[in-house]
Protein backbone atom coordinates (compact mmCIF):
# COMPACT_ATOMS: atom_id res chain seq x y z
CA UNK A 1 0.00 0.00 0.00
CA UNK A 2 1.20 3.79 -0.81
CA UNK A 3 1.67 5.74 2.01
CA UNK A 4 -0.79 8.29 0.56
CA UNK A 5 -3.36 5.15 1.37
CA UNK A 6 -2.23 5.17 4.88
CA UNK A 7 -2.36 8.79 5.51
CA UNK A 8 -6.19 8.21 4.61
CA UNK A 9 -6.78 5.04 6.75
CA UNK A 10 -5.02 6.76 9.85
CA UNK A 11 -7.61 9.78 8.80
CA UNK A 12 -10.24 7.43 9.60
CA UNK A 13 -9.16 5.60 12.37
CA UNK A 14 -8.28 8.85 14.13
CA UNK A 15 -11.99 9.70 13.33
CA UNK A 16 -13.19 6.59 14.61
CA UNK A 17 -11.07 6.49 17.96
CA UNK A 18 -12.16 10.23 18.07
CA UNK A 19 -15.80 9.08 17.94
CA UNK A 20 -16.05 7.04 19.89
CA UNK A 21 -14.05 8.53 22.81
CA UNK A 22 -15.76 11.86 22.74
CA UNK A 23 -19.64 9.71 23.17
CA UNK A 24 -17.67 7.43 25.82
CA UNK A 25 -16.32 10.15 27.65
CA UNK A 26 -20.05 11.88 28.16
CA UNK A 27 -18.95 15.17 25.88
CA UNK A 28 -21.84 14.22 23.50
CA UNK A 29 -24.36 14.91 26.97
CA UNK A 30 -24.76 18.56 26.89
CA UNK A 31 -25.71 18.74 30.38
CA UNK A 32 -22.58 17.16 31.79
CA UNK A 33 -20.38 19.61 29.96
CA UNK A 34 -22.77 22.54 31.16
CA UNK A 35 -22.80 20.93 34.86
CA UNK A 36 -18.83 20.98 34.27
CA UNK A 37 -18.42 24.64 33.11
CA UNK A 38 -21.17 25.75 35.76
CA UNK A 39 -18.36 25.28 38.70
CA UNK A 40 -20.80 27.01 41.38
CA UNK A 41 -24.07 24.74 40.40
CA UNK A 42 -23.79 21.32 41.04
CA UNK A 43 -20.71 20.77 39.79
CA UNK A 44 -19.73 17.35 37.20
CA UNK A 45 -16.07 17.52 37.57
CA UNK A 46 -15.88 14.69 35.11
CA UNK A 47 -14.89 16.43 32.13
CA UNK A 48 -11.56 17.25 33.65
CA UNK A 49 -11.08 13.34 33.63
CA UNK A 50 -11.43 14.00 29.78
CA UNK A 51 -8.84 16.54 29.31
CA UNK A 52 -6.40 14.74 31.60
CA UNK A 53 -6.91 11.65 29.40
CA UNK A 54 -6.18 12.78 26.32
CA UNK A 55 -3.31 14.81 27.29
CA UNK A 56 -2.01 12.55 29.06
CA UNK A 57 -1.99 10.45 26.06
CA UNK A 58 -0.83 13.37 23.44
CA UNK A 59 2.12 14.41 25.41
CA UNK A 60 3.56 11.11 24.43
CA UNK A 61 3.10 11.48 20.80
CA UNK A 62 4.63 14.83 20.66
CA UNK A 63 7.68 13.91 22.17
CA UNK A 64 8.23 10.84 20.41
CA UNK A 65 7.91 13.81 16.83
CA UNK A 66 10.55 15.76 18.06
CA UNK A 67 13.35 13.75 17.48
CA UNK A 68 11.43 12.79 13.78
CA UNK A 69 12.02 14.84 10.74
CA UNK A 70 8.74 13.64 9.13
CA UNK A 71 6.05 11.36 9.99
CA UNK A 72 5.37 8.21 9.05
CA UNK A 73 3.11 8.73 5.65
CA UNK A 74 3.50 12.47 4.71
CA UNK A 75 6.37 14.33 3.93
CA UNK A 76 6.38 16.95 7.19
CA UNK A 77 4.74 17.99 10.32
CA UNK A 78 2.20 20.39 10.42
CA UNK A 79 2.55 21.79 13.77
CA UNK A 80 1.59 25.62 14.52
CA UNK A 81 4.76 27.52 14.78
CA UNK A 82 2.93 31.19 15.83
CA UNK A 83 3.43 32.19 19.49
CA UNK A 84 2.38 35.89 19.45
CA UNK A 85 -0.51 36.00 21.93
CA UNK A 86 -2.97 38.89 19.70
CA UNK A 87 -6.33 40.11 20.82
CA UNK A 88 -7.97 38.12 17.58
CA UNK A 89 -6.84 35.03 18.94
CA UNK A 90 -8.30 35.72 22.48
CA UNK A 91 -11.35 37.50 21.03
CA UNK A 92 -12.25 34.09 19.59
CA UNK A 93 -11.78 32.07 22.31
CA UNK A 94 -13.49 34.25 24.50
CA UNK A 95 -16.88 34.43 22.37
CA UNK A 96 -16.21 30.27 21.46
CA UNK A 97 -16.33 29.73 25.58
CA UNK A 98 -19.72 31.96 25.32
CA UNK A 99 -21.31 29.47 22.80
CA UNK A 100 -19.84 26.63 24.44
CA UNK A 101 -21.35 27.46 27.99
CA UNK A 102 -24.47 28.70 25.95
CA UNK A 103 -25.51 24.92 24.03
CA UNK A 104 -23.11 22.72 26.03
CA UNK A 105 -21.43 21.50 22.82
CA UNK A 106 -17.70 22.76 21.31
CA UNK A 107 -17.57 21.69 17.37
CA UNK A 108 -16.74 17.42 17.72
CA UNK A 109 -19.17 16.59 20.51
CA UNK A 110 -21.63 18.60 17.75
CA UNK A 111 -20.67 16.72 14.85
CA UNK A 112 -20.43 13.26 16.44
CA UNK A 113 -24.37 14.04 17.94
CA UNK A 114 -25.79 14.46 14.55
CA UNK A 115 -25.85 11.06 14.27
CA UNK A 116 -28.42 10.59 17.27
CA UNK A 117 -30.72 12.17 14.69
CA UNK A 118 -32.15 14.77 17.17
CA UNK A 119 -33.14 18.16 15.82
CA UNK A 120 -30.11 19.86 18.61
CA UNK A 121 -26.90 19.00 16.96
CA UNK A 122 -28.17 19.71 13.75
CA UNK A 123 -29.35 23.05 14.66
CA UNK A 124 -25.61 23.70 16.28
CA UNK A 125 -23.79 22.58 13.76
CA UNK A 126 -25.58 24.45 10.91
CA UNK A 127 -24.94 27.51 12.81
CA UNK A 128 -21.82 26.89 13.31
CA UNK A 129 -21.24 26.15 9.74
CA UNK A 130 -22.55 29.66 8.88
CA UNK A 131 -20.45 31.18 12.07
CA UNK A 132 -17.61 29.87 10.30
CA UNK A 133 -18.25 30.78 6.73
CA UNK A 134 -19.66 34.31 7.84
CA UNK A 135 -15.74 34.86 9.64
CA UNK A 136 -13.54 32.88 6.98
CA UNK A 137 -15.32 35.61 4.07
CA UNK A 138 -14.81 38.96 6.84
CA UNK A 139 -11.41 37.61 7.08
CA UNK A 140 -10.63 37.74 3.55
CA UNK A 141 -12.66 40.74 3.21
CA UNK A 142 -10.23 42.55 5.49
CA UNK A 143 -7.13 40.58 4.33
CA UNK A 144 -8.17 42.15 0.73
CA UNK A 145 -8.77 46.07 1.90
CA UNK A 146 -5.40 45.87 4.11
CA UNK A 147 -3.86 45.02 1.12
CA UNK A 148 -5.18 47.02 -1.05
CA UNK A 149 -4.10 50.14 1.68
CA UNK A 150 -0.85 48.72 1.78
CA UNK A 151 -0.61 49.19 -2.05
CA UNK A 152 -1.60 53.07 -1.90
CA UNK A 153 0.31 53.43 0.90
CA UNK A 154 3.37 52.20 -1.44
CA UNK A 155 2.55 54.60 -4.09
CA UNK A 156 2.64 57.64 -2.19
CA UNK A 157 5.94 56.85 -0.57
CA UNK B 1 -22.29 15.15 42.04
CA UNK B 2 -24.33 12.31 41.57
CA UNK B 3 -23.62 11.85 37.60
CA UNK B 4 -19.62 12.38 38.54
CA UNK B 5 -18.32 9.42 35.87
CA UNK B 6 -14.18 9.77 36.40
CA UNK B 7 -13.52 6.37 34.99
CA UNK B 8 -15.58 6.08 31.63
CA UNK B 9 -14.59 9.94 31.36
CA UNK B 10 -10.88 9.03 31.94
CA UNK B 11 -11.37 6.40 29.59
CA UNK B 12 -12.96 8.36 26.80
CA UNK B 13 -10.41 10.84 26.88
CA UNK B 14 -7.50 8.50 26.77
CA UNK B 15 -9.13 7.50 23.63
CA UNK B 16 -9.06 10.85 22.12
CA UNK B 17 -5.22 11.28 22.82
CA UNK B 18 -4.73 7.62 20.64
CA UNK B 19 -6.86 9.47 18.09
CA UNK B 20 -4.83 12.46 18.34
CA UNK B 21 -1.62 10.87 18.21
CA UNK B 22 -2.32 8.44 15.19
CA UNK B 23 -3.17 11.71 13.19
CA UNK B 24 0.04 13.37 14.21
CA UNK B 25 2.18 10.34 14.41
CA UNK B 26 1.33 8.91 11.31
CA UNK B 27 0.31 12.67 9.08
CA UNK B 28 2.01 15.15 11.01
CA UNK B 29 -1.88 17.14 11.47
CA UNK B 30 -3.38 18.27 14.71
CA UNK B 31 -6.62 16.36 15.51
CA UNK B 32 -8.92 20.06 15.87
CA UNK B 33 -12.15 19.42 14.89
CA UNK B 34 -12.88 22.96 14.11
CA UNK B 35 -10.00 23.60 11.72
CA UNK B 36 -10.27 20.06 10.16
CA UNK B 37 -13.96 21.32 9.58
CA UNK B 38 -13.42 24.66 8.27
CA UNK B 39 -10.38 23.59 6.19
CA UNK B 40 -12.95 22.39 3.98
CA UNK B 41 -15.37 25.57 3.55
CA UNK B 42 -11.97 26.92 1.83
CA UNK B 43 -10.09 23.84 0.93
CA UNK B 44 -6.44 23.96 -0.64
CA UNK B 45 -5.44 21.36 -3.63
CA UNK B 46 -4.70 17.66 -2.34
CA UNK B 47 -6.01 18.72 1.35
CA UNK B 48 -9.48 18.00 1.15
CA UNK B 49 -9.53 13.92 1.18
CA UNK B 50 -8.22 13.21 4.89
CA UNK B 51 -10.07 16.04 6.15
CA UNK B 52 -13.34 13.72 4.00
CA UNK B 53 -12.37 10.46 5.35
CA UNK B 54 -11.40 12.35 9.38
CA UNK B 55 -15.63 13.36 9.53
CA UNK B 56 -16.58 10.20 7.87
CA UNK B 57 -14.54 7.82 10.37
CA UNK B 58 -16.11 10.79 13.48
CA UNK B 59 -20.04 10.39 12.33
CA UNK B 60 -19.64 6.80 11.57
CA UNK B 61 -18.47 6.23 15.17
CA UNK B 62 -21.28 8.15 16.21
CA UNK B 63 -23.93 6.04 14.59
CA UNK B 64 -22.15 2.90 16.01
CA UNK B 65 -22.38 4.37 19.30
CA UNK B 66 -25.77 5.92 19.38
CA UNK B 67 -26.51 2.30 18.19
CA UNK B 68 -25.31 0.38 21.52
CA UNK B 69 -25.58 2.97 23.91
CA UNK B 70 -28.19 5.62 22.97
CA UNK B 71 -27.93 7.19 26.14
CA UNK B 72 -24.64 8.52 25.42
CA UNK B 73 -26.17 10.89 23.19
CA UNK B 74 -28.56 13.66 24.99
CA UNK B 75 -30.36 16.70 23.88
CA UNK B 76 -29.07 20.31 25.06
CA UNK B 77 -30.92 21.49 28.14
CA UNK B 78 -31.19 24.84 26.64
CA UNK B 79 -33.72 26.03 24.44
CA UNK B 80 -33.15 25.41 20.86
CA UNK B 81 -32.85 28.91 19.84
CA UNK B 82 -29.91 29.14 22.39
CA UNK B 83 -28.43 26.25 20.82
CA UNK B 84 -28.49 27.93 17.60
CA UNK B 85 -27.31 31.39 19.22
CA UNK B 86 -24.60 29.50 20.59
CA UNK B 87 -23.52 27.77 17.31
CA UNK B 88 -22.79 30.51 15.68
CA UNK B 89 -21.03 32.03 18.38
CA UNK B 90 -18.85 28.70 18.72
CA UNK B 91 -18.37 29.10 14.60
CA UNK B 92 -17.17 32.50 15.07
CA UNK B 93 -14.82 31.97 17.91
CA UNK B 94 -12.84 29.25 16.88
CA UNK B 95 -12.48 30.66 13.38
CA UNK B 96 -11.13 34.04 14.59
CA UNK B 97 -9.18 32.11 17.43
CA UNK B 98 -8.11 29.29 15.23
CA UNK B 99 -9.61 26.25 17.35
CA UNK B 100 -11.52 24.70 19.51
CA UNK B 101 -11.61 22.65 22.59
CA UNK B 102 -9.38 19.52 21.02
CA UNK B 103 -6.68 21.42 18.58
CA UNK B 104 -6.23 24.15 21.44
CA UNK B 105 -7.07 21.94 24.92
CA UNK B 106 -5.85 19.19 24.00
CA UNK B 107 -3.04 19.68 21.00
CA UNK B 108 -2.09 22.69 22.38
CA UNK B 109 -1.64 22.02 25.52
CA UNK B 110 0.00 18.97 25.00
CA UNK B 111 3.50 21.04 23.56
CA UNK B 112 2.84 23.12 25.70
CA UNK B 113 1.59 26.14 23.24
CA UNK B 114 1.85 29.92 24.48
CA UNK B 115 -1.42 30.60 22.15
CA UNK B 116 -3.09 27.27 23.11
CA UNK B 117 -2.81 27.81 26.91
CA UNK B 118 -3.67 31.25 26.68
CA UNK B 119 -6.96 30.55 24.27
CA UNK B 120 -7.82 27.43 26.91
CA UNK B 121 -7.85 29.40 29.72
CA UNK B 122 -9.41 31.75 27.92
CA UNK B 123 -12.41 29.73 26.24
CA UNK B 124 -12.94 27.94 29.77
CA UNK B 125 -13.21 31.01 31.60
CA UNK B 126 -15.91 32.44 29.23
CA UNK B 127 -17.82 29.05 29.18
CA UNK B 128 -18.13 29.01 32.98
CA UNK B 129 -18.94 32.80 33.44
CA UNK B 130 -21.57 31.66 30.51
CA UNK B 131 -22.87 28.79 32.20
CA UNK B 132 -23.33 29.97 36.23
CA UNK B 133 -24.94 33.63 34.20
CA UNK B 134 -27.81 31.69 31.98
CA UNK B 135 -27.97 29.24 35.24
CA UNK B 136 -28.77 32.73 37.21
CA UNK B 137 -31.16 34.27 34.51
CA UNK B 138 -32.77 31.07 34.85
CA UNK B 139 -32.44 29.67 31.32
CA UNK B 140 -31.21 26.37 32.07
CA UNK B 141 -34.21 24.81 30.05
Amino acid sequence: MTARAWDGIAAVGSGILFGVGLVLSGMTRPEKVVGFLDVGGAWDPSLAFVMAGAIGVHVLAYRWTRGRKAPLFTAKFGIPSRRDIDVKLLLGAAVFGVGWGMGGYCPGPGIVSLASGGTGPFVFVAAMLLGMFVTAKLEELAAASSDRNGQERAKVV
Amino acid sequence: MQNFTPFSSLAGGVLIGIAASLLLVASGRIAGISGIVGGLLAPRAGDRAWRLLFLIGLIGAGLVMAAITPSGMTASPRALGWVAAAGVLVGVGTRLGNGCTSGHGVCGISRLAPRSLFATATFMAAGVLTATLLRWLGAVS
